[in-house]
């Protein structure tokens, strides 16, 4: 039965690593702006010479 | 020479281009580069300013991006920025070389926007780095003092089409930092709740007998750990709420709620301690987390909107101040008697005055009402608020900023009432608390009494059960979700409202008293040119002339011929409040009243009447006409409510609207805001609870006094006094459909309320007897407020559905 310990121990030291997890990001300004990174992720870097062309 | 038709005019060249950069349909093909058409010569130059920089991917991430150019601003709008003191007010950081600002951007809309903005520093390599949040519109730019000043920045971001929202708002109270201890808290009580939740299962299910001793402490103690930061951090904000409550002699909602988690506390430390039970750790870490994760939501809603604004927004940060040396740029906070100010096209007077300086054409439409410009004359004072319309103008100050008209019509002591105190009744949840309160405490108080003669020693164990069970956090969160979730709803269709406690009384209007100039009218496209047909040479002239005016009416003119290339002209003269006659390509224009030109008026009295070498004559007519949707809008209000109408303008289009009302409305003109407060207030004194919807300054009086005041308004980010509520434009034809939802929201939270109150019968009938015991409470209080939350969330949606308001996006915002 002492395997017991081991697991609830565990358990909430799993669960708190999530909730450390949690509050990082909340701390780290993740939940700021939900919208912008959505976008800013498809947005290639600049192609070096890039020719101005149309798009229509 | 061919003569065309005026209406034809925009598709001179055949088919129709729109602008490469914002979309816009081009009246010409004139303004032109690399086989693009543009729309005007600004949204040229944000083209050639991106093309040379090598950003043109802005054009291909969306397909015209831009915003319309066609309104330029002056060149030394910004100038006052130069002002070390201004400017120092708007930094975030700065050690005199890197420089941080942020910036609100009100014209962000995708994702080119984006891209554009946080590669300004390709643009000018004095800007580091730009970072831009897209869901505040807000703008982070480093920059090097040393290569740029905050003006160009600010110069540049409008050159390209994104000017900042500037003003005293952004300098006097910064914003509150975010809700991100509020997300810490929910975290925190949402990791404690399951591992309580979860390790109190051996307790529900009565396994502790058959287990050994010392698990079942185990879990008593991890779960008093546990609990530990949820009573003391997670519940901070119920403490500090109640406690504020009590010193001010008020039992607020938050007391009650306050008192029920103090006392669960106690008992299961003592529960704990003295091992008779686990306590009710579980149900009271549960609870929290649910009222934390409902305040979220509610905060959420309406975060993205920037409200509660007063006029100081309104008045321009800065101005030009004439001094011995020359121009200096003052803030209005330091405006004295006796500074000349000088004042551009557009630009709203700070403080009354006196003019030294140019011809005044002072619209007057915040504070009076009127639209049409009041035009004054060397000598003549001006008063704050009003807009300056004609071209350069210099004044004396009279008066100080804080003593001014408009600065005391705003301080009228309606304005100044506590919205909360406005309508007078408090809101059901308050009362309905309160009133719980008083009845709990009353059982609680026969319950300890009949024990005490029976069998003292249930009296502690049924009297704490009451309070632990009987906590109106149901009662609470049925308002808080049924709110939440009208709030997202009605901001979904267009409509913001300050705070959630503007639902409720809403949701009892029986009285909508409406203004009419901006509001139920709008001046719409409906013009007409009426008379001799002149030629495209003749009408180019016509636009040359009535261009050089700020007359609304030849704006209004300017806008009706739409885009032609200028003339030149040879001789020009404007007399004031009749007309302008000059003399374009050799002909002599005249545009004016009928008088001035020498005729007899049209019988539908057009606004202005145009000549041409005195021989074709054509009158033009604009209508301030009703906004699409309007009169079907009234016909659906009028059987519900009674309606009446407020104008501060003249009877001039009485027989517009008044069909549209019915006999038992009353259309009131030529009234000042005083009068319109009055007015609202005689209804209230019938105990009518009224809606004013009005649009502007003017009307903000009226919309104080009124039980919800709304302000209409064509652009969320625009001007709006202080009011209860912004509806946009574009939904305005929706509004019966909102007032029936915020009824049925009533009616939601009475049905859920009512649930609430049946859990807390069946939760005291077991604590009164004293046999209240963890798994009872363990489930009654979860279930209970979960079900409140299913009911409230399905239940409004199913009335927006109902009402149509369901499915809709979000309206577009400029």
């Amino acid at each position: 039965m002492s395997v017991l310990f081991l697991l609830v121990f565990a358990s909430i030291a799993v669960a708190g690593g999530f909730l450390v997890a949690f509050l990082w990001s909340v701390r780290t300004n993740q939940f700021e702006d939900q919208e912008g990174s959505a976008m800013r992720i498809l947005h290639d870097d600049p192609v070096p010479n890039s020719n101005v062309s149309d798009n229509k | 020479m061919p003569s065309t038709d005026v209406i034809l005019n925009t598709t001179t060249a055949g088919e129709t281009v729109i602008c490469y950069h914002c979309g816009t349909a081009c009246l010409n093909r004139n303004i032109a580069t690399d086989e693009k058409f543009f729309c005007c010569e600004g949204c040229l130059l944000v083209y050639e300013i991106l093309n040379k920089n090598g950003l043109c991917d802005y054009y291909k991430l969306q397909n015209h991006p831009g915003l319309s150019q066609i309104k330029a601003g002056r060149q030394d709008k910004y100038a006052f920025l130069d002002e070390a003191s201004v400017a120092a007010q708007l930094y975030s950081f700065t050690d005199g070389n890197h420089t941080v600002v942020n910036l609100y951007i009100p014209g962000v809309h995708c994702s080119s926007c984006m891209w554009l903005l946080e590669h300004l520093q390709k643009i000018n390599p004095g800007i580091t780095d730009s970072r831009l949040n897209f869901t505040s519109k807000e703008l982070t730019v480093r920059f090097n003092l040393e290569k740029i000043s905050l003006r160009s920045v600010v110069e540049l971001l409008a050159t390209i089409g994104y000017p900042p929202y500037i003003s005293l708002d952004n300098t006097q109270d910064k914003k509150p930092k975010g809700n991100s201890a509020r997300i810490y808290k929910l975290g925190i009580a949402g990791f404690c709740f399951g591992n309580i939740m979860m390790m109190s299962f051996p307790e529900y299910f009565s396994l502790t007998s058959g287990m050994e001793k010392q698990y079942t402490e185990l879990f008593r103690y991890l779960n008093l750990g546990l609990a530990l930061p949820v009573f003391f951090y997670c519940a901070s904000e119920f403490w500090i709420n109640a406690w504020k409550g009590l010193q001010q002699k008020m039992l607020n909602i938050d007391a009650p709620i306050a008192l029920a988690i103090l006392i669960t506390f106690t008992r299961s430390i003592y529960e704990i301690a003295t091992h008779t039970g686990s306590g009710f750790l579980d149900s009271m870490s549960g609870i929290i987390f649910f009222m934390l994760v409902g305040r979220v939501i509610q905060e959420r809603v309406y975060s993205s909107i920037s409200f509660h604004r007063d006029y100081k927004a309104y008045f321009p940060i800065a101005v030009s101040v004439l001094t011995e040396t020359g121009t200096a740029i003052r803030n209005i906070q330091e405006l004295k008697e006796n500074d000349v100010v000088q004042l551009h096209h557009d630009e709203i007077i700070p403080a009354d005055g006196m003019i030294v300086k140019g011809e005044a054409r002072i619209d007057y439409s915040f504070v009076t009402g009127e639209s049409d410009p009041v035009i004054k004359e060397k000598g003549d004072t001006v008063y704050a608020g009003g807009r300056q319309t004609g071209t350069e103008l210099t004044i004396c100050i009279t008066k100080p900023v804080a003593s001014s008209y408009l600065t005391s019509l705003w301080n009228h002591h309606s304005f100044q009432k506590n919205k909360h105190t406005k309508n007078n009744k408090e809101s059901a949840v308050h009362v309905l608390s309160k009133y719980f309160t008083y009845v709990l405490f009353a059982l609680a108080l026969i319950t300890g009494i009949f024990w005490a003669f029976r069998d003292p020693s249930k009296i502690l164990p049924s009297v704490s059960a009451m309070l632990i069970v009987a906590c109106p956090c149901a009662l609470l969160l049925s308002a808080t979700y049924t709110n939440g979730n009208l709030l997202r709803l009605f901001s979904n269709n267009g409509l913001f409202l300050r705070d959630a406690d503007v639902i409720e009384p809403l949701g009892k209007i029986d009285n909508i008293v409406f203004d009419k100039t901006g509001t139920l009218t709008e001046c719409n496209d409906k013009t007409a040119l009426t008379g001799a047909v002149f030629s495209a040479e003749e009408l180019a002239s016509i636009f040359t002339v009535a261009n050089s005016s700020q007359h609304p009416y030849s704006r209004a003119l300017v806008r009706f011929l739409g885009k032609y290339p200028l003339q030149r002209v040879t001789s020009w003269q404007e007399y004031t409040g009749k007309g302008i006659e000059a003399t374009v390509n050799g002909s002599r224009i005249k545009i004016g009243s009928a008088s001035f030109l020498g005729i007899a008026p049209t019988p539908d009295h057009a606004n202005v009447y145009i000549s041409v070498d005195e021989k074709k004559i054509a009158a033009f007519r604009f209508y301030a006409g009703l906004r699409t949707g309007v009169p079907d809008m009234l016909r659906q209000l009028r059987n519900k409510f009674r309606l009446s109408l407020l104008s501060g303008d003249n009877e001039r289009e009485k027989e517009l609207v008044q069909s549209l009302f019915d006999s038992g409305g009353q259309l009131l003109f030529n009234r000042k805001p005083i009068d319109k407060l009055h007015y609202i207030a005689s209804l209230q004194e019938k105990d009518a609870n009224v809606l004013m919807i009005g649009d502007g300054l003017n009307d903000a009086g009226a919309l104080q006094q009124s039980n919800v005041g709304i302000t209409l308004a064509d652009d969320i980010n625009n001007f709006t006094p202080s009011c209860d509520a912004i509806l946009s434009a574009g939904s305005f034809t929706s509004l019966p459909a909102i007032l029936n939802l915020a009824r049925n929201g009533r009616a939601i939270i009475r049905f859920s309320f009512f649930i609430s109150v049946i859990y807390n019968v069946i939760g005291l009938s077991f604590a009164v007897q004293g046999k209240l015991n963890p798994l009872l409470a363990a489930i009654l209080m979860p279930v209970s407020t979960l079900s409140i939350v299913l009911i409230t969330t399905g239940l409004t949606y199913f009335a927006a559905r109902l009402n149509g308001l369901g499915k809709q996006s979000k309206p577009e915002v400029n």
